[in-house]
């Protein structure tokens, strides 16, 4: 199973797990990345995700494609959440699932870094001073 | 023809919008809706030669658009 989501509803892991898992595979590798309590030794209350949902689903599927011609996975699954998140939410999940546990890593490897590199996702930070600013955004203006 | 301008984060912030519609010439390309948006208040915020894509592929300004294409301006991405 390959599927690469944008998702407004909190990430069920244990689901994405079993989609993605199956009995001709011993390994199934699993990134969450969360929303760290601090950037740029900023204190953060949250972040607001926004994203252009065909396009980055439409990368997002890409980068499933591209990762099984190199590491011939068996399965992928890719959510990202938007809306705001609290501190310790879920903003992406990935699973991957093959044969060997080294390919299965080095796999989730590349489909985290190529996500965040490619996907089109936006993240607006809020900050526990009232203030916010798009991360990123290099002369996009603070708020 | 008549197509559709997205904009995202920081761009549609910018420009107080995040969809319009533009009617432009029949051989029009996406320097004419990058002109037409850099012509609007705000746009000042945006770059000189911001990533656009049409419906959903990274595009090129000499990008020749047809009827009803959606024109996206892509802001740095930042996910994960």
């Amino acid at each position: 199973m390959m599927r690469a989501s944008i998702v407004s509803e909190p990430i069920d892991v244990a689901s994405l797990t079993r989609e993605a898992a199956s009995d001709s595979c011993g390994a199934t590798a699993v990134f969450l990345g969360t929303v760290r309590s601090t950037n740029d030794g900023r204190e953060v209350n949250g972040i607001e995700y926004s994203a252009y949902e065909e396009m980055a689903e439409k990368e997002m599927r890409a980068i499933l494609g591209e990762a099984s011609a190199k590491f011939v996975i068996r399965g992928g699954v890719i959510e990202h959440r938007v809306g705001v998140l609290k501190v310790g939410e879920i903003s992406i999940a990935v699973v991957v699932a093959h044969p060997h546990r080294h390919y299965a890593m080095d796999a989730l490897r590349y489909i985290v870094d190529q996500t965040k590199a490619r996907a089109t996702i936006w993240k607006l930070e809020h900050y526990a001073d009232g203030t916010r600013e798009w991360v990123n955004a290099g002369s996009g203006a603070p708020r | 023809m008549t197509v559709t301008v997205r904009l995202f984060a920081s761009y549609a912030e910018s420009l107080g919008r995040s969809e319009l519609s533009l009617d432009l010439g029949a051989s029009a390309t996406v320097a004419d809706v990058v002109n037409a948006i850099a012509a609007m208040p705000g746009a000042s915020r945006l770059p000189p030669a911001p990533l656009v894509a049409v419906n959903c592929s990274y595009a090129v300004t000499t990008t020749n658009l047809s009827d009803g294409d959606e024109i996206a301006f892509i802001p740095p991405v930042a996910g994960g």
